[in-house]
């Protein structure tokens, strides 16, 4: 039975995914064959309608491109206004990001998914634009041609000749929540052409009788249509999966792409992620870094671009380090258990008749794994890069100690040939040769050998001092000497070569294991700061600055050398956790790179880096290492953030405890005594009568029950004040709490006439009710208090928009002359040094029980006189009552 | 039990001196008969010998919880019990009342309020005892018929629902008594609904307005904050 159940594993993933999809805006995506098909318009008609049933949606940004009937549509709409960009002294208008995250509609328009913003935006193509108005909750429209997928962009260039650079990648198709295909069969689309109804700029003009062929249209329209049944289908399955309903889960393919580092790689790439996602696969596409062969910087660029490519179509990647690139990628594949290998076909080079291809050795070697090899493309032009300024600038200074060095062995030759034979005096020769090799490098080692042929030729074979040999002997010996001179030469050059990237390697585990080992013995911030400021600064060769967030989640730079750190920058970047900055597609114009700091939890920081060279990390494992020191930065991170946490908590702990020890060890020891006085003066008070010294009794009893509310007061005052006080809640109905009060006070206010309007039909609350009663005894036995006998006192509750408001009226001599919210500090009294007991403490306990539950309590002056107190507290959902 | 010209026994119970003090001299001013106990063995002595009328027990003592005396107690007398508490101790307080006590008084207490607690239990005590013929029940100008349902104010019949009915008639049975919200709920709707209380602020708000001139200060549906409420007025 346990077939036919999900994988337990992929159904989480789905509900996490689900989850954040919640949170996530909805994005729909109006899809096309190609322009012109209407797909704006059936856009725009899609948010008038949604318009009309009370959506607050907002046009971002739409391109009519004259098309009349489009204008028409959008004057209705709400449009939100373009940016201005000064572009090379043009002004540029483009879509406003910040705008439409600012003002947040239900539902947003944005045309053209594709779209590559204007540089200096803050992100390079719309797309990203797209996912961060998605990210903030915002529902998104965008419109897309199947030439701009990622995925089929080189087969529609084939098909149509045409290519477009902008693309979007194919997972933001795919997670789309919903796709919508406007579909126009290719007759009516040239109809609507010819009828001038579809119009293309001048520019498009040229593309025309290229793109607008009926083949053309019929291709693209299929294509559209079946790279949208596809996307049903995958859907399909999900639901499938989620629901159970079938028992067809396969081991999952997974497919291995091995990048050679040519320019078909590309396409390789492009065609391995449609082959995967026929079969359904997981796919790696893997550069295998042969330590021996040597590129240079625009070739490691080339492969990071296409791995890079391959991420983006959903590829897993990896570098492979090995000197075979069969044994490696075997070895991958063995190890990933993957069951097919895609490999670019790869002519054999006339020069290295005997070498044969990679594939045909794996096949050879390794039956058993499926070979799929992907015939060469049309030789594109592929755009000719320009050779990087500076790269290949020929270093003379070898040449010349090179050249010195068979001077110099020519010389002590001739010493020797006194002594010792030609044939033996040949080996000093071959001995300078590896030294040059092996001191210099490849370049001079050859130079070294073919000088070391013509000293050797012109000063000691006869007829000396002559380029001519006399005996054919010698030609055998030149070639044989050349020979070992440079095959020995060959295979030092590769031995230095080796050495050099060991020596990286080791540099890269040292300075890694540096830092782990320096981070853990950080116990502060600070010291990880300077930790990291100190290793990045040398490890990267750049110049870096830490910007660490503060309580309210604002990043601060906290240590930085030498350059200037953008904090609102760093603060997208903490905020999305997203890389920005120079050499990522976001905000690519800022100076520095700013990294996230990823720890388990959540991101701990932002680092800016500016590297000193222009093409900073093109190696992979510079990359890693960068990603492995941020790594290790961030847990430091994390680390030193638990060790506060949990020192903070023990220290409030311990506070807390003492204070409650405090608290009730008071309580006890003030209330007993005044017990006792206020008992014992009532009783002597009871039996004395009218006695002439029941009066000085009466005096012991009223300072002792002021002084006994002063008590409870400050204690109920302390109590809250402590961190985390509980409040007792339960579902009160406020009538009863006034009840309550009022019974309390029945004494003192007996001089006034109360009038008490609460009605019946308010919700319950949810409140501390021994709290609350003590607001409203604080505030009517100041009410009674502080105005003149005789006076009215309102208490008046009622329901407003979802709060119960309580307002406690009285028509005394009003408020003092202070700023009304000052009346709430504690020790404030409104009369200074009056006769009236009591020390402004009840308004500011009121406060705090009031703000304790969520709610806020003013007070005003009335007119003509008098003053009043207003109690807003929250009224939640209403409890359920069955029917008993 | 106690006729007129016979004076009331009253059992203290405290550790306090200085208290037991106070309240002797204020009963005994009253003409109440006060016998004194330091510590809950020695109460339950004192109970049992000196048969008391009403008891006044502190929570706090030094050997044992008050709570447990009067679980002891009511195993064998129905007296009536207040009890003395800090005004922090909520839950002791409710437990207290569950266990069996009749009222409570909040520490510092006022002597003139313990001794209308003290009159009003005694009073109480006469009435169980006397009122066991008749079925209408009169509080202020409410009369209540337990054996018809029929609710009269002012002469004028009044509409109950029956869980109105049984929550007024639970109150009467109480006869003064503070009933917890606990004892109600169990009462009225049964053992599975005693933490809603929320269903007691619905039903006691309608029985108020029903029968209380004023509902938010009322004069007989008296509400105890966190604890309970009682009928006064019997």
């Amino acid at each position: 039975m346990s077939a036919t159940r999900p994988d337990p594993d992929r159904l989480l993933a789905d509900i996490t995914a689900e989850k954040r999809r919640a949170a996530r805006g909805k994005l729909k995506i109006f899809f096309g064959a190609c322009p012109g098909v209407g797909k704006t318009y059936a856009m725009l008609q899609a948010l008038e309608q949604l318009r009309s049933e009370g959506k607050r949606v907002l046009v971002g940004v739409a391109e009519t491109h004259g098309r009349s009937e489009t204008a028409r549509l959008l004057q209705d709409l709400p449009q939100l206004p373009l940016r201005e960009v000064e572009y090379r002294g043009r002004t540029l208008r483009e879509f406003d990001l910040d705008a439409a995250l600012a003002a947040s509609p239900d539902l947003i328009a944005v045309d053209e998914l594709a779209h590559s913003n204007i540089e200096g935006s803050r992100h390079r193509k719309r797309w990203q634009d797209v996912e961060e108005l998605l990210a903030a909750g915002t529902d998104v429209h965008s419109t897309l041609n199947v030439q701009h997928l990622e995925s089929l962009n080189d087969v529609v260039g084939r098909i149509t000749g045409v290519h477009v650079r902008e693309t979007v990648p194919d997972h933001v198709f795919d997670q789309a929540d919903d796709v919508v295909v406007v579909d126009l069969p290719a007759d009516e689309l040239l109809k609507r052409l010819a009828e001038g109804k579809v119009y293309l700029p001048d520019a498009a003009q040229r593309a025309r009788e290229h793109f607008f062929r009926k083949g053309n249209l019929i291709a693209l329209r299929e294509l559209a249509l079946r790279r949208a049944a596809d996307r049903v289908d995958a859907q399909m399955n999900d639901y499938r999966r989620t629901r159970a309903i079938e028992a067809v889960w396969p081991a999952r393919e997974r497919l291995l792409v091995g990048l050679a580092g040519t320019d078909d790689d590309e396409r390789l790439v492009r065609d391995a992620a449609r082959l995967a996602r026929k079969l359904e696969a997981d796919w790696i596409a893997a550069h295998v870094d042969v330590t021996q062969e040597r590129r240079g910087k625009h070739a490691r660029g080339r492969i990071a671009r296409t791995l890079e490519l391959a991420a983006s179509l959903g590829a897993e990647t990896a570098t492979l380090p090995g000197t075979d690139v069969a044994d490696a990628l075997v070895a991958c594949a063995r190890a990933r258990n993957v069951n097919r290998l895609l490999l670019g076909h790869k002519p054999r080079s006339p020069w290295r008749f005997w070498h044969r291809s990679i594939a045909d050795r794996i096949g050879r070697r390794h039956p058993d794994l499926d070979l799929i090899v992907i015939a060469p493309g049309a030789r594109q032009r592929a755009p000719q890069i320009p050779r990087e300024r500076g790269a290949p600038r020929i270093k003379w200074l070898p040449y010349l100690w090179s050249t010195l060095a068979c001077f110099a062995a020519t010389a002590v030759a001739s010493v020797l040939l006194r002594v010792f034979d030609l044939a033996n005096v040949v080996m000093l020769f071959l001995l300078t040769v590896v030294l040059v090799a092996l001191r210099l490098g490849r370049g001079p080692g050859a130079w070294a050998a073919f000088l070391a042929v013509a000293c050797f030729d012109f000063f000691f074979v006869p007829p000396k001092l002559s380029m001519s040999v006399g005996d054919t002997q010698y030609i055998f010996t030149f070639v044989l000497m050349l020979g070992v001179a440079l095959i020995t030469g060959q295979l030092t050059a590769r031995l230095r070569h080796e050495a050099r990237v060991a020596a990286a390697r080791e540099r890269r585990a040292v300075m890694l294991a540096r830092l782990s080992r320096e981070l853990a013995g950080a116990l502060v911030t600070e010291q990880i700061a300077e930790i990291a400021l100190r290793d990045f600064g040398s490890g990267f060769h750049a110049k870096m600055a830490l910007a660490l967030p503060d309580a309210q989640d604002r990043v601060r730079a906290v240590a930085h050398n030498t350059i200037e750190i953008d904090e609102s920058i760093a603060q997208w970047v903490y905020d999305h956790a997203q890389a920005a900055g120079a050499g990522t597609g976001t905000l690519s114009a800022a100076k520095a790179r700013y990294i996230p700091l990823k720890a388990p939890m959540r991101v701990r920081g932002v680092l800016a880096l500016e590297f000193d060279s222009a093409e900073p990390l093109r190696e992979p494992e510079e990359q890693r290492l960068l990603e492995a020191c941020c790594g290790q930065l961030a847990l430091a991170l994390e680390r030193v953030h638990y060790v506060e946490v949990a020192q903070n908590t023990l220290v409030q702990i311990e506070g807390e405890r003492m204070r409650n020890t405090l608290l009730s060890a008071m309580s006890h020891d003030l209330r007993t005594p005044l017990t006792t006085i206020l008992g014992a003066a009532q009783a002597a008070n009871a039996q004395l009568g009218d006695h002439a010294v029941a009066p000085l009794l009466g005096s012991i009893i009223e300072q002792a029950q002021a002084m006994l509310r002063l008590i409870e007061n400050l204690l109920d005052m302390a109590r809250l004040q402590s961190r985390g006080v509980e409040l007792n809640r339960q579902w009160q109905s406020l009538e009863e709490i006034v009840g309550s009060a009022l019974r309390e006070l029945r004494e003192p206010l007996r001089a006034h006439p109360l009038k008490v309007d609460v009605p019946p039909n308010l919700p319950l609350l949810e409140v501390d009710a021994l709290l609350i009663e003590r607001v409203l005894v604080n505030l009517l036995e100041n009410a009674a208090k502080h105005t003149p006998a005789g006076t009215p006192i309102d208490v008046r509750a009622r329901n407003e928009s979802g709060n119960v408001v309580i307002e406690i009226d009285d028509a005394g001599p009003g408020l003092p002359n202070i700023a009304p919210e000052k009346l709430f500090d504690p020790f404030e009294r409104g009369h200074k040094e009056s006769s009236v007991a009591g020390i402004g403490l009840g308004l500011a306990l009121a406060r705090r029980i009031i703000e304790a539950h969520g709610g806020k309590i003013e007070a005003r002056p009335r007119s003509p006189r008098g003053a009043s107190f207003i109690v807003t507290l929250p009224a939640p959902a209403q409890p359920q009552l069955e029917i008993a | 039990m106690i006729t007129a010209g016979m004076s009331a026994r009253i059992l203290l119970v405290e550790d306090d001196a200085n208290i037991r003090r106070f309240v002797r001299a204020a009963l005994q001013d009253e003409g109440f008969e006060v016998f004194e106990a330091e510590t809950c063995k020695r109460a339950l002595i004192e109970a049992s010998t000196r048969q008391p009328d009403l008891a006044i027990v502190d929570l706090g003592l030094p050997d044992d919880d008050g709570k447990q005396f009067i679980a002891r107690v009511r195993g064998w007398s129905a007296l009536p019990v207040v009890v003395l508490s800090a005004r922090e101790r909520e839950e002791e307080k409710v437990a207290a009342l569950d266990a069996g006590a009749d009222d409570y008084l909040v520490k510092p207490f006022g002597v003139p309020e313990l001794l209308a607690r003290v009159r009003a239990q005694l009073r109480r005590r006469a009435q169980v005892d006397a009122s066991s013929g008749s079925s209408t029940i009169v509080f202020g100008d409410i009369a209540v018929d337990l054996a018809t349902h029929e609710v009269r104010r002012r002469g004028e019949i009044v509409h109950l629902t029956p869980i109105e009915f049984r929550l007024l008639a639970a109150l009467i049975r109480g006869h003064g008594r503070v009933l917890t919200h606990r004892q109600l709920l169990h009462e009225v709707w049964g053992p599975g609904y005693v933490e809603r209380a929320h269903y007691l602020r619905v039903h006691m708000a309608n029985l108020r307005h029903k029968l209380e001139d004023d509902p938010a200060q009322p004069q007989h549906l008296v509400t105890e904050l966190q604890v309970g409420y009682r009928l006064t007025g019997l």
